[in-house]
């Protein structure tokens, strides 16, 4: 634990050098304190990144909240989310998303009772042309079909 | 089948040019050797002969972007070059294409840019959602390192973390120093008063991977292609209801009959092209019958649009024009960082509006106060994204006003529960609120 925390710190303080304000590596260090603690921001997360770059906690909070991509909540081993914007929506990312919901057992938005899996519904992933996009931890799946659906949870459970 | 000249994609052949050596045997980085060895106002000069004008949606003059950057010798602060690699405009995914292709032509532009500036910073600030696109532009960033390219100039890649206002310029800045991605007031503009407060350019990827190309071509050969007032070539992003969706680079002024019909296949299964959006979510659609507008500068201010991000949506008669103004409002809706009222509270009232039309609960007010709240956002905010919001919903009503119409005519939606958009999903995150909402107006 104690070694994790100072290799985090030591990897900030990194970071940190390649600004002329260190405040600037805010958004890198939370992203690496978010791998670092299961996928997302527990207060002492908050605390570790606080410390390294000389903010407060909440500070950091501030920021975490602005951005889509920091969770302040416990998520699941695998983030599911899938892009229900204009082109994929025309694609079926409604389709997409309810196979999703049934081959999981879970609605969109919400985390499954093992802690396995949470599925989101998510804003335009810069991919309109290979829609439907889903990302699975941030990983982009292209061109995903309902009938694709259960092949992937599958592959997912089985990793 | 119109020409399709590579300049942005020159010599990938369809694929993607990844391995340095490739990159330089093709000729790569002699534009910047050749703009190392030029003054930098001279390779403004260049710039500007070249007509370049910016890729990121508000088609500025690169070269005179650069030339409102002062001196070191005018104000002795550092200089800094930013590029927008925060692609996240719907409809619009050709930035990652460009990164992952090509991804030496871009950093040689920034290089090229960096000298025009007389800037030894370069920060590229990249959308935290393209996992690949920042693997390989670390890759290709370490290779130009080990091959000592840099020239002592630095280059950091900044990850975003999901927000789309961070792909406005200011909000940008305020980002990449640490804060919340909230737009600034202007001026003073980021040539001025940018990064740290000093003098910055800001450039989209696709404007400064063209730099590398106008150094290499010159700028009267590069003038040559594309049409007046819109030279070169774009990288259009084709999606929605199209038979081959995708990323096409084609001289600016060919028409859209030509990007759909001739490059993109058509509409699937012979139905009837009902709109298209030219220039991503924030632009004015247009109708299936203005077909034959070309796709530059001029000729889509004439129609009332604008070439934006050139992220073409096709959409074909199944589509419910009000779903479609519901999921772009939600969009900007969720979006919206929250600084300025109007665009706050007005981009939810166009959603709530929007939903009471679909559900068949609106009355002819409701129509008019559509409208009225798009004029209480529209040139009153610091930025433009509530503005595209209303941009967006009032071409909808104002090309498709008869569907309108019908909604509340009839009381329902007239495509019986059929549209290609029903069951549209919002982001998960605004499902609580929305629930609130619907249960405290029950």
């Amino acid at each position: 634990m104690q070694f994790r925390v100072s290799k985090l710190i030591a990897e900030i303080g990194r970071m940190r050098k390649q600004y002329p304000d260190s405040t600037s590596a805010v958004l890198p260090a939370l992203r690496l304190a978010q791998e670092e603690h299961d996928g997302w921001l527990s207060p002492e997360a908050l605390r570790e990144v606080a410390d390294a770059l000389d903010l407060t906690p909440a500070y950091c909070v501030s920021i975490a909240s602005f951005y889509d991509q920091f969770h302040l909540e416990p998520v699941g081993q695998t983030v599911v989310e899938v892009c229900t914007n204009v082109s994929c929506a025309l694609a079926g990312a409604q389709q997409v998303v309810e196979a999703f919901e049934h081959e999981l057992g879970i609605d969109a938005g919400s985390t499954s009772e093992d802690g396995a899996f949470t599925l989101g519904t998510i804003e335009c992933l810069g991919g309109c042309g290979w829609a439907t996009v889903v990302a699975i931890d941030n990983r982009h799946r292209l061109r995903v079909q309902a009938d694709d659906v259960p092949a992937i949870v599958e592959e997912l459970r089985g990793a | 089948m119109p020409e399709r000249p590579q300049i942005v994609f020159a010599g990938t052949n369809g694929g993607a040019v990844t391995k340095i050596e490739d990159y330089e045997a093709a000729g790569g980085f002699a534009p910047l050797r050749k703009a190392r060895a030029m003054a930098p106002d001279d390779v403004i000069a260049e710039l500007e002969g070249s007509g370049l004008r910016g890729r990121g949606g508000a088609f500025f003059p690169t070269g005179r972007k650069w030339a409102f950057v002062p001196k070191p010798d005018q104000l002795a602060k550092p200089h800094y070059l930013v590029v927008n690699a925060d692609e996240s405009e719907p409809g619009t995914f050709k930035d990652r294409e460009i990164m992952l292709r090509v991804p030496f032509r871009f950093l040689e532009g920034c290089l090229i840019a960096a000298h025009a500036i007389a800037s030894q910073h370069v920060f590229v600030y990249i959308r935290g959602e393209y996992e690949e696109e920042f693997e390989m532009l670390r890759d290709s960033l370490e290779a130009m390192h080990a091959a000592d390219l840099l020239g002592g100039v630095t280059v950091v890649l900044h990850r975003g973390a999901g927000a789309y206002i961070c792909g406005e310029e200011t909000a940008l800045l305020e980002s990449l120093e640490g804060k919340r991605g909230q737009p600034r007031t202007k001026p003073p503009f980021p040539a001025v008063a940018g990064l740290y407060a000093a003098p910055t350019a800001v450039n989209n990827v696709e404007s400064i991977t063209t730099v590398t190309s106008v150094l290499e071509l010159g700028a009267t050969e590069y003038a040559k292609l594309g049409v007046e007032n819109s030279t070169g070539t774009r990288v259009f992003s084709l999606s929605g209801d199209v038979v081959n969706p995708g990323n096409y680079e084609l001289p600016h002024g060919i028409t859209l009959r030509e990007l759909i019909y001739d490059v993109g296949g058509g509409v699937p299964g012979g139905r009837e092209l009902k709109a298209i959006i030219p220039g991503g979510s924030s632009t004015s659609v247009l109708t299936g019958a203005e077909i034959d507008t070309p796709l530059d500068f001029t000729s889509l201010v004439q129609v009332g649009s604008s070439i934006g991000s050139a992220g073409v949506i096709v959409i074909d008669e199944r589509c419910c024009m009000v779903q479609l103004g519901i999921r772009v409002s939600q969009f900007y809706e969720h979006e919206s960082c929250g600084k300025c009222t109007p665009c706050r509270v007005g981009t939810r009232w166009l959603t709530q509006i929007l939903q009471k039309i679909e559900g068949g609960r609106a009355s002819q007010p409701d129509l008019d106060l559509l409208l009225s709240v798009c004029d209480r956002i529209m040139g009153k905010c610091l930025c433009p994204l509530g503005d595209s919001d209303a941009i967006a919903v009032l071409s909808y009503v104002d090309r498709f006003r008869d569907e309108y119409q019908a909604h509340i005519d009839l009381g329902r939606c007239p495509f019986d529960g059929e549209s290609s958009l029903e069951g549209l999903l919002a982001p998960s995150a605004m499902h609580e609120h929305h629930r609130a909402t619907a249960a405290a107006s029950a």
